[in-house]
């Protein structure tokens, strides 16, 4: 592929090759006596894509949520870039970070939602640059031009002073990926992102983020997309019952799983 | 518009094998609504009786109505009225946005403060706490600034001077308002999605900012009809303070139909002054429902057209 396509360049693919960029360690979260996530434990290296299938309510998105810290866990570690999230430890004491310290490690990794979660008083190019501006205090006309570029990157040149009301479905969902990109995120984390869309507008969504696949952007994806997982994952684990079922590369799980409940999710989800 | 025959002939040569021919557009003779016509026109009379003979009532003595409407008792009693009403709105609009938030937060001491102070206010009468205020001298002769148990004092001054009639009116309005306005605003903030506040944290914004910048501009869209609904409820609510003598425009006009005994003419002065500025308040209203509805209108398309515009004048200039 050409150059000029790339949405995003010098992807910061971490210091040392290879120290993991998201790594989870027996990690367990319940919500009250309800146990969402029971041990899991997952590597993703720098440039990575690792795609998270599975029913619903597998915990495959307490996950997600729990690796940028909107969730807190009850047990485990996890660390993004090699730092552990919302915590310090001292010794082998762990402090509870405050708020400013946890929302600067939050700034690191870009998420997105299933629903958008456009802020939706704020035009697509408002939208993209807030955070810069208020978060890493860019100067106002440097986020704008660099708010557009990426805009126009993720193909909504046309659509920068727009509020996302008047945008469809498969547009917001680029401006949150726009959104989350203008941060220069190390990770992003995609909570099935094209679950919301209109069958004809899931590909315009799956481009983008095959292109920034490419690109070298580490992620983490929860989706029901199989074919995205076999095209570009590095890692496709499946999630049932709070815990990772099986895990491999796309060839080995996808094509030929070990695990009975991996061939019952697959034949449901092929079929 | 109705396509010329012609028209309908190339849009049949030129579109697919789907494209048909657009059939002329109905014309009906519409439902003939006679019970609407027969209201109508009952209301309209009983509303023209009703007004005429008030109009032609000799006992609401119009000249004293024109005589009060803009005499110097009045206009002074307005002034006040109005200051009372928008000082009291904004004390009340930033102390209910205050304890909204610290209602809702995760700081147990604020909310906890915040639960007690809107206890206490919604729970007595607005029109006590006015006494109460004004007669805060009878219960605390004087005032310090310093610190409790320790004698450490920065100043003192006595109640009655600072607590003046003016002071205890601004003080019972805008803290009573401030307690029901906290309610609103929290109404408010309840109603933007969690997934906006998500959003918001997950790109690394604090709380704080996220509240500022992402969840009250959202709220505003439910908080401000109530508001001004507010707003015009203090407008008239201002009137109670003729009790610690508070001078407004009723409590004037109160003191010379007193005396006078022109009751009605100067009722109706005091009526047209508040439904005239009843109605600039709701056309305020409209316009800043319009502000903070931005990304919601319907003519949103033609907007952001205007916008991408100015934008590429900006880029020329730049």
């Amino acid at each position: 592929m050409p150059s000029t396509s790339h949405i995003v360049t010098a992807v910061d693919g971490g210091e040392s090759s290879g120290r993991p960029m998201v790594k989870a360690e027996k990690v367990w979260k319940s919500f009250g006596k309800l146990d969402v996530l029971k041990g899991v434990d997952l590597e993703v290296m720098p440039q990575q894509t690792y795609v998270l299938l599975g029913p619903s309510g597998g915990g495959k998105s307490t996950l997600l949520r729990c690796i940028n810290h909107l969730e807190k866990i009850n047990s485990g570690r996890l660390w993004v870039a090699g730092e552990l999230m919302g915590y310090r430890q001292k010794g082998a004491v762990l402090h509870e970070m405050k708020a400013r310290d946890v929302a600067k490690q939050r700034s690191h990794v870009g998420m997105v939602f299933q629903r958008f979660n456009l802020f939706p008083h704020m035009t697509a190019i408002e939208n993209v640059m807030e955070a810069p501006i208020r978060v890493q205090h860019v100067p106002r006309k440097q986020a704008d031009t660099e708010a557009e570029e990426i805009l126009r990157r993720v193909g909504l040149g046309e659509k920068l002073d727009t509020y996302p009301g008047q945008l469809s479905g498969g547009q917001q969902q680029r401006v949150a990926i726009a959104r989350a990109l203008a941060m220069k995120p190390k990770l992003m984390l995609f909570d099935e992102p094209t679950s919301a869309l209109d069958p004809e507008l899931v590909g315009e969504v799956l481009d983008v983020m095959k292109q920034l696949a490419v690109d070298g952007m580490t992620m983490v994806v929860v989706t029901h997309e199989i074919g995205f997982a076999k095209e570009v994952a590095d890692g496709v684990a499946l999630m049932d019952g709070g815990v990772i079922v099986e895990n491999g590369p796309p060839g080995e799980v996808l094509v030929n799983p070990k695990e009975d409940r991996t061939k019952v999710f697959l034949s449901k989800v092929l079929a | 518009m109705a396509p010329s025959p012609s028209d309908q002939g190339e849009v049949a040569a030129t579109g697919g094998p789907a494209a048909a021919l657009r059939p002329d557009a109905i014309k009906a003779i519409p439902v003939r609504h006679w019970g609407r016509w027969i209201s109508a026109g009952v209301v309209t009379y009983l509303l023209v009786a009703l007004i005429v003979s008030f109009v032609k009532n000799p006992n609401v003595q119009w000249n004293v109505v024109g005589q009060y409407l803009f005499s110097p008792i009045t206009m002074r009693g307005l002034l006040l009225t109005l200051e009372l009403t928008f000082i009291a709105m904004f004390i009340g609009a930033a102390g209910g946005v205050m304890l909204a938030v610290m209602r809702l937060s995760d700081n147990p001491v604020l909310s906890w403060i915040a639960w007690v102070y809107i206890w206490f206010f919604r729970g007595t009468p607005v029109y006590v706490q006015i006494i109460i205020w004004a007669y805060m001298g009878s219960l605390y002769y004087t005032l310090y600034l310093g610190l409790p148990f320790t004698g450490l004092v920065f100043g003192s001054a006595q109640s009655s001077r600072v607590i003046v009639t003016f002071v205890a009116a601004l003080l019972a309005l805008g803290l009573n308002e401030a307690a029901y306005a906290a309610e609103l605003v929290r109404a408010g903030i309840i109603s933007v999605e969690a997934g906006q506040s998500e959003a918001a944290l997950s790109l690394g914004m604090s709380p704080a900012l996220t509240m500022r910048r992402v969840v009250l501009p959202q709220a505003m869209r439910v908080i401000i009809p109530t508001m001004g609904n507010e707003t015009i409820s203090m407008l008239k609510t201002t009137s109670l303070i003729a009790v610690i003598g508070g001078l407004e425009m009723f409590g004037r006009l109160q003191q010379v139909y007193a005396q006078t005994f022109e009751i009605m003419p100067l009722l109706v002065v005091a009526c047209i002054w508040y439904l005239f500025i009843t109605s600039i308040l709701t056309l305020g209203q409209a316009r800043l429902e319009a502000y903070f509805g931005k990304g919601f209108g319907e003519k949103e398309a033609e907007a952001a057209e205007q916008r991408a515009v100015k934008r590429a004048a900006r880029a020329r200039h730049a």
